[in-house]
């Protein structure tokens, strides 16, 4: 035992290595916000009771829960059209993003460009371009995946740019002695040095997928989350809207968790992302 | 391999590994043209180990950049091993080692190394092996750590590797101990002198350490700055292979003293 310790030593040398290792999410460590969640819970029940507030102002979490195991199976169905617009959206926002980001690093006069278009398009407020779309596209899913793409667009956009341009001169340099093609370096170098930048965003955009497509449900449709919630507050069916926001904020919570599942099997480094 | 590279070694023997002629370096900044070098001319011998030292900002690593093909000279004529540095570079002849290590940091240490079999056309001829070559510079056994499960000295080890895995004619070095601690350099510079001896490459070693360029080199470029110049080229008459006792000896003192006395009056 003691020799292997040794040797070990000996070709490893005096020079202490850092290892920094990324923590995981253990259960105790969860236990703590999950205790808050639980807690906040029962206030909320406990105020509700204590001071007779009316149900159709704020309604128990019991009555909540109620409505959720009512109404589940309608619940379900509404869900598909809010899931299948916010990853449509969410995929077609991040590839145009990510496709535009490698042509502005290879082509500035693009950047100098399109970039302003980008930051003013932004600036649009999400819940002003909806309708103009769903007079455009009608009451479909087009409508709602553009503007789920649109929100989720401009901060992949801006991150994957910052990304693909954050190695360093010197790895550039590196490169250059190697006689590396601007390909190699691209997919090579860039594409890895940006993966950090990109999922930051990622994790963004898929809440905001989320959002853009339950906004654009608001404006026009017959289905979906966002149908249900102007319905349930049209008709003062306030455990719904509840029922349903929670189903919306669960839906828009595993699809960040998947995506920060995938980040930790792709990005096994250690990256410092000023994002 | 043999054939090709006697030809060439002795086509140029007796112009150096590499040679510049009047080369300046100027710069257009904010402030206007900035000269960083100014009509340098030396020339370095094949399996020489030859340091630039200098005050920081008098073109030491634009000195090293324009031999690398990095950077292009405003003027004047650079050859490496008879070619142009291009030339070189394409060929694989160059190794180039930084100071910040400059590995990949989504690559383990042995992917690093063999980064410059993945791009620009990989190896010419023959190459080393990226595991024999870990192992040549103390790192074996931590092939498949990742650069920050490495500590900074660890780091320069597989930068050095890696910039000797195409077996290069010509190794340049721009401060690579610069940021390491002083026992972590002092084991290094020993370690650098074993490789050099073994492979028998050429070496060009930017430092701003008088005590370092007088352990490593048998030739010590000193350049004033403002522009830079070629101040003197100072011989180190000690005899290899060199043990790092050899800084207590009176002759390592005097050839130190006399760069201080050449920096000095820069």
């Amino acid at each position: 035992m003691s020799t292997t310790l040794t040797d070990r030593r000996i070709t490893e040398g005096p020079e202490l290595p850092v290892q920094k290792r990324r923590r995981r999410p253990t259960l105790g460590r969860m236990l703590l916000p999950i205790g808050v969640v639980v807690g906040l819970i029962l206030v909320w029940q406990l105020a509700c009771s204590v001071f007779n507030i009316p149900t159709y102002i704020i309604p128990s979490p019991v009555e909540v829960w109620q409505s959720l195991s009512e109404n589940w199976a309608m619940l379900m169905q509404n869900t598909w059209p809010t899931l299948i617009e916010s990853v449509l959206g969410f995929a077609l926002g991040n590839l145009v993003a990510i496709l535009l980001a490698v042509l502005f690093v290879h082509w500035k006069l693009a950047e100098r460009a399109l970039m302003p278009v980008a930051v003013f398009i932004r600036t649009i407020p999400i819940v002003a371009v909806a309708p103009v779309l769903v007079i455009m596209f009608g009451q479909g899913y087009t409508p709602k995946i553009l503007i789920a793409a649109l929100i989720s667009f401009f901060p992949t956009l801006v991150n994957m740019v910052k990304g693909l341009e954050s190695v360093d001169k010197q790895s550039l340099e590196l490169l250059r002695v190697l006689s590396a093609s601007r390909n190699e370096v691209l997919w090579k170098v860039r594409m890895f040095a940006s993966l950090p930048y990109l999922f930051a965003s990622l994790k963004i955009a898929a809440g905001n997928s989320v959002i853009g497509a339950i906004v654009a449900e608001w404006i026009g449709s017959q289905e979906g989350l966002g149908y249900l919630i102007i319905q349930a507050t049209y008709n003062f069916n306030t455990p719904l809207l509840y029922a349903t926001m929670t189903v919306a904020s669960i839906m828009a919570v595993l699809f960040f968790g998947l995506i920060g599942l995938i980040e930790r099997l792709v990005v096994t480094w250690e990256a410092d992302v000023k994002a | 391999m043999t054939d090709i590279s006697t030809a060439t070694l002795a086509s140029h023997q007796g112009t150096g590994a590499v040679t510049l002629e009047n080369v300046t370096v100027t710069f257009n900044t904010d402030r206007g043209r900035v000269t960083a070098l100014q009509d340098i001319t030396v020339s370095l011998p094949e399996h020489g180990f030859v340091s630039l030292l200098g005050p920081s900002g008098c073109g030491k690593s634009t000195l090293l950049r324009v031999v690398a093909d990095l950077l292009d000279p405003s003027a004047g004529d650079i050859t490496v091993l008879g070619r142009t540095p291009e030339e070189a570079r394409k060929s694989r002849e160059l190794g180039f080692v930084f100071q910040d290590a400059a590995l990949l940091p989504w690559r383990t240490a042995i992917e690093n190394v063999r980064l410059p079999f993945q791009v620009g056309g990989g190896a010419r001829g023959e190459a080393e092996s990226p595991e024999k070559l870990l192992e040549l510079v103390g790192l074996k056994g931590r092939e498949n750590a990742y650069p920050h499960e490495l500590s900074g000295g660890m780091r320069q080890r597989v930068s050095i590797a890696r910039a000797l895995v195409c077996r290069p004619r010509v190794l340049l070095m721009d401060e690579p101990f610069g940021a390491l601690d002083e026992i972590t350099r002092d084991r290094l510079n020993e370690e650098l002198l074993r490789i050099w001896e073994a492979t028998g490459t050429t070496i060009l070693f930017v430092t701003h350490s008088i005590p370092e360029s007088v352990f490593l080199s048998q030739q010590v470029l000193v350049l004033s700055s403002h522009p830079g110049r070629v101040r003197e080229l100072v011989d180190i008459n000690l005899p290899y292979p060199r043990k790092l006792e050899v800084r207590d000896t009176p002759e390592f003192t005097a050839i130190a003293a006399h760069l201080r006395r050449l920096l000095e009056t820069c």
